[in-house]
């Protein structure tokens, strides 16, 4: 019999409505953690996880409170104890490692001061013994030099590096439980392969339990030995990792598991309609019926409970759970894969673009010249066809948002130019550029809560490029702005609606919509589902490649998630520190990565399955400029053949499938090293 | 750093400069000056040739604004126009009794100020927060003027504890003002200190609901420990500038408040020499009042870099 370490019974956490309802945010929550075991809780945002995550700690936020319900740590009710007591268990035997560690830091204290404060706290040790303790801990965390790091203020630090502080704070009170919230999200993808495989090195070493939050099945895959997941505030589905993730027995997980773009399947993933309820509006029967395919009547009166099936270890929340145990697994019918008309002719032609955002002397701004020998983006030479799909990928600090602003005309570009259908030049000066090409470039960005005027009605956002571009007035315009929201599927009734009213999803739809009202050639996607949650990315997805087939418009796609560029672009050009690395067919570069930064890239992707792991190549060490001579990437690159990368920038070559790479390394040599490592 | 320093000073004195051009536009394109108003109804024919002669009035404007600014570039305002007296005679006094009262206003203002805006914050929605935040917005409400009557109706003229109207000379010594100004130093502080109250009141809200107080409670730090360390230095900076403006627009209330209590301090120099057309008088008062505001918000500045240890390494990094 393992050792409990923490037990919860029945927790109600809610908040009082204006109305002074009692609406419930967590429902009648019971599970229990075992110690020396990593559970990861999963759940789109809403579905209550930080909360409970927070309700371990005994800490509720401000404005919600307990309802029923215990947290027991041991054999006490964290929920019922006061501040004093909690003090002595909060960071010596329950640790927090938070969700974004850039704003968890104080600002105005020394990294050393914020862990000697947890060492002051929960440990008997003495000042020289703690300097020395901090040191080591730091050391444990992997940060390079932790002396002169623990003088460091937390901005100065990078996000991986704090994330690495958090961790070295938790762990300096050798706590019994660790709770992780929603830990490496908003780290570059290498950065977070490597913050999870010290989180399992830790784990394996002190023993520790731990809880770890995310929305991301793709870490919770490769830390957790049991996955919990959570809908509307409710436990839908608790068991061992593998049986979650390979063969899901509720509707949510299994529509959820298909709707993740995946490295291994190229292709669109089936997306989930509708959206999580509001808290509150769920009154009876089953909190995932409105999306359910499964569902019958049943469902949407009764609600079902939390059942234990004995021969699978695991409990489900769902009366047709038999049903989907005798579905088939979830596999390769369930993706759609894209076919674009590509016509052969050119639409854009990036050639030699570089663009800088040094601040420019007072001269040279009067003479309106650039002047920096080491611009941000660097000799960027692309064509972009008719039709096609192009993914810019990258870490952060890789230029490709850079790029897209410089060819929607909102950042100048020094060197180099921009030719839209071969001949016509896109002026620098975005005052200068003909209206029709305004028109024929279309931008959307990543985040619909800030590129949406919350004081516009759907009807006044749509209607905008309708006005300015076709001049319509009236009935005209109406019309045409119903047609438009149909064809994102937004009936009539949105019209009237403003941005607040609408779910995270719909107002993405909307984004959508006002950019093909233009009836662009081009649209510029910028990291457009990175905001959104999982099940409404494939549906924006599955969206824009409909739309894209319909229309013939060429999409430029910026994204960070190499899965979502292998499900949807038909070419990559892969970026870092601004300058190209590689570019060609998806198929290919997915395949086949040649450049070392493309195959340290994709290593590093996390899939939603425990038996793929990531491959760490290459150190996260971020660097904040590109280097000055040579290769772009010889700082961390795995395969450094010496001096030349260090000197001389490293010539295009072309590999056989199309994709051309730019390294010093002979395309067989770089075959042979990848095929013995 | 340094060089930030030196080009804030800069910016300063151009401003400063940019003042006395407006102020001195300002009296020149009001009707009638300094002459009419002193010889009133004979103000014509060779009376008042005379007494454009006497004071200098009929030379082009901006002769006089150049000789003005560079007497005042070497500490010298000039001759007052009604009074024919030295201005810095005049003003060196009544400035004087002016910083007195708004020094004082500051030192007994800015340190309530600070602990009831901890205190709202600290017991927010409860009991202290509600009677303390009812009553800072009822005093943010009332103006100088009407605080001040009431006042002197209260306390002077019911209670009978203080005087209610100053009655010293100009030069009267420090310690002969203090009694006498314990009522306008409420009058000008009560605004000044609600106003800075509700500001520290949110920023010290804001920074309890920011993750990094989450994490410090939930690293078990006590909770005074967690208010003292990673509350206040970082909710009180922000503060800091908006302090410095209180400050400079507590001097418009001191100019108010100084009428009704009749103090001889800069106030009542201010009204009466704009109503005489006193263009040196008025322009002085302005370079000085502008020199003040200028400087107290370089202090501000300057204060939160060095405090600030993001801008400090940035400065750096530069």
């Amino acid at each position: 019999m393992k050792t409990i370490v923490q037990k919860i019974n029945n927790l109600t956490i809610g908040f009082q409505s204006q109305k002074g309802e009692q609406i419930s945010i967590l429902k009648n929550i019971s599970t229990s953690i075992n110690q020396g075991e990593t559970v990861g809780i999963v759940g789109e945002s809403g579905s209550g996880k930080s909360t409970l995550a927070l309700a371990m700690m005994g800490y509720v936020k401000h404005g919600l409170f307990t309802i029923s319900g215990e947290c027991m740590f041991h054999s006490n009710n964290l929920l019922e104890m006061k501040n004093k007591e909690l003090e002595n268990i909060r960071g010596r035997k329950i640790a927090m490692i938070p969700q974004n560690a850039g704003q968890s830091l104080t600002p105005n204290l020394k990294i050393g001061y914020q862990i000697d404060e947890a060492l002051r706290l929960h440990t008997d040790l003495n000042q020289a013994e703690r300097d020395g303790k901090i040191s080591e801990l730091l050391n444990k965390v992997r940060l390079p030099s932790p002396e002169t790091m623990a003088q460091r203020y937390p901005h100065e630090l990078s996000g991986g590096q704090q994330q690495r502080v958090a961790v070295a704070m938790a762990l300096a009170g050798s706590p019994e439980l660790l709770l992780l919230d929603e830990p490496t999200t908003g780290l570059d993808v290498t950065t977070q392969a490597h913050v999870l495989e010290l989180l399992n090195l830790i784990a394996k070493d002190t023993g520790t339990s731990m809880v770890y939050v995310s929305h991301d099945l793709g870490a919770i895959a490769q830390v957790s030995d049991r996955v919990i997941v959570m809908y509307s505030g409710e436990i839908v589905l608790d068991g061992p990792v593998r049986s979650i993730l390979k063969n899901p027995i509720h509707p949510y997980t299994y529509g959820l598991l298909k709707s993740i773009p995946k490295l291994s399947l190229p292709g669109l993933p089936n997306s989930m309609s509708g959206s999580q309820p509001q808290p509150g509006s769920i009154k009876k029967g089953c909190s995932f019926y409105e999306r359910c395919e499964f569902a019958d009547d049943d469902c949407k009166v009764n609600s079902p409970s939390l059942d234990f099936i004995e021969d699978l270890n695991t409990s489900v929340r769902c009366f047709k759970h038999n049903e989907l145990l005798n579905l088939n697994k979830l596999d390769s019918h369930n993706v759609k894969s894209i076919e674009n008309r590509i016509l052969k002719n050119e639409i854009l032609d990036l050639s030699n673009v570089s663009i800088s955002y040094a601040k420019q002397k007072f001269l040279d701004q009067l003479l309106n010249k650039i002047n920096d020998t080491n611009p941000t983006v660097k000799d960027i030479n692309i064509n972009i066809n008719k039709g096609e799909t192009l993914a810019l990928v990258g870490e952060s600090g890789s230029g490709k948002s850079t790029i897209l602003k410089s060819i929607a005309g909102l950042l100048k570009t020094k060197d180099g130019n921009i030719k839209f259908e071969k001949n016509k030049t896109l002026s620098n000066d975005l005052k200068q550029r003909d209206p029709s090409f305004l028109r024929a470039i279309q931008l959307i960005f990543q985040n619909p809560d800030e590129s949406l005027n919350p004081n516009h009605t759907v009807e006044e956002i749509v209607s905008q490029p309708l006005r300015l571009y076709f001049g319509l007035k009236g009935k005209e315009l109406k019309d045409k702005i119903i047609e438009v929201l149909d064809k994102v599927r937004l009936g009539e009734f949105y019209l009237t609606r403003y941005p607040r009213q609408l779910s995270g999803g719909e107002k993405q739809r909307v984004a959508v919509a006002r950019a093909f009202a233009a009836k662009p050639d081009i649209i510029l996607c910028d990291e457009v589902t990175s905001a959104l949650d999982v099940s409404v990315q494939a549906a924006v997805l599955n969206l824009l490649q409909e739309l894209k087939e319909d229309f013939g418009t060429t999409y430029i796609f910026v994204s960070h998630d190499l899965a979502v560029v292998r499900a949807i672009s038909d070419r990559v050009a892969v970026l870092y520190q601004g300058r190209l690395c590689e570019i060609g067919p998806s198929n290919y570069v997915y395949k086949f990565p040649s450049h070392p930064y493309t195959e340290v890239l994709l290593g590093a992707v996390l899939e939603p399955n425990p038996d793929i792991k990531p491959k760490l190549v290459a150190e996260d060490i971020v660097e904040e400029k590109p280097p000055e001579n040579g290769c772009s990437f010889q700082g961390r690159c795995p395969r450094i053949l010496g001096d030349i990368c260090k000197n001389e920038v490293p010539p295009w070559q072309t590999v056989e499938n199309g994709n051309s790479i730019r390294c010093h390394i002979k395309i067989e040599d770089l075959k042979n090293q990848q095929i013995t490592n | 750093m340094f060089f930030l320093v030196i080009k804030r000073i800069l910016l300063g004195l151009i401003t400063l400069f940019i003042v006395s051009l407006i102020t001195f536009a300002g009296v020149e394109v009001l009707p009638g000056d300094a002459c009419t108003t002193y010889l009133e109804r004979q103000a014509f024919g060779e009376a008042l040739e005379a007494c454009y002669q006497r004071l200098g009035l009929n030379v082009p404007a901006y002769e006089r604004y150049i000789s003005w600014a560079w007497g005042v570039l070497q500490g010298d305002f000039g001759y007052s126009l009604s009074g024919e007296m030295k201005i810095n005679e005049v003003l060196g006094p009544k400035v004087k009794n002016s910083l007195v009262l708004a020094s004082a206003s500051i030192l007994i203002g800015i340190p309530i100020a600070l602990l009831l805006g901890i205190i709202t914050a600290l017991w927010r929605d409860r009991l202290p927060d509600i009677i303390i935040s009812t009553v800072t917005i009822f005093s943010m409400t009332i103006p100088e003027f009407i605080s001040a009557t009431l006042l002197i109706l209260i306390v002077a003229i019911w209670l009978e504890w203080l005087p209610g109207i100053v009655i010293v000379p100009t030069d009267a010594s420090i310690y002969e003002l203090l009694p006498n100004i314990i009522l306008p130093v409420i009058a000008i502080s009560m605004i000044m200190t609600a106003h800075m109250a509700r500001m520290v009141r949110s920023s010290v809200i804001q920074v309890m609901a920011s993750d990094y107080v989450q994490m410090a409670i939930l690293k078990g730090v006590p909770y005074w420990k967690m208010v003292f360390r990673h509350v206040l230095p970082n909710a009180l900076l922000p503060a800091i500038n908006v302090v410095a403006l209180t400050i400079a627009w507590l001097l418009g209330g001191v100019v108010v408040t100084e009428v009704v209590f009749n103090y001889p301090g800069l106030g009542r120099l201010v009204i009466e020499s704009i109503s005489n057309r006193d263009l040196p008088v008025v322009q002085a008062l302005a370079i000085i009042l502008a020199s003040i505001y200028v400087g107290i918000n370089l202090i501000a500045d300057l204060t939160t870099l060095m405090l600030n240890p993001r801008l400090k390494s940035l400065q750096i990094k530069k």
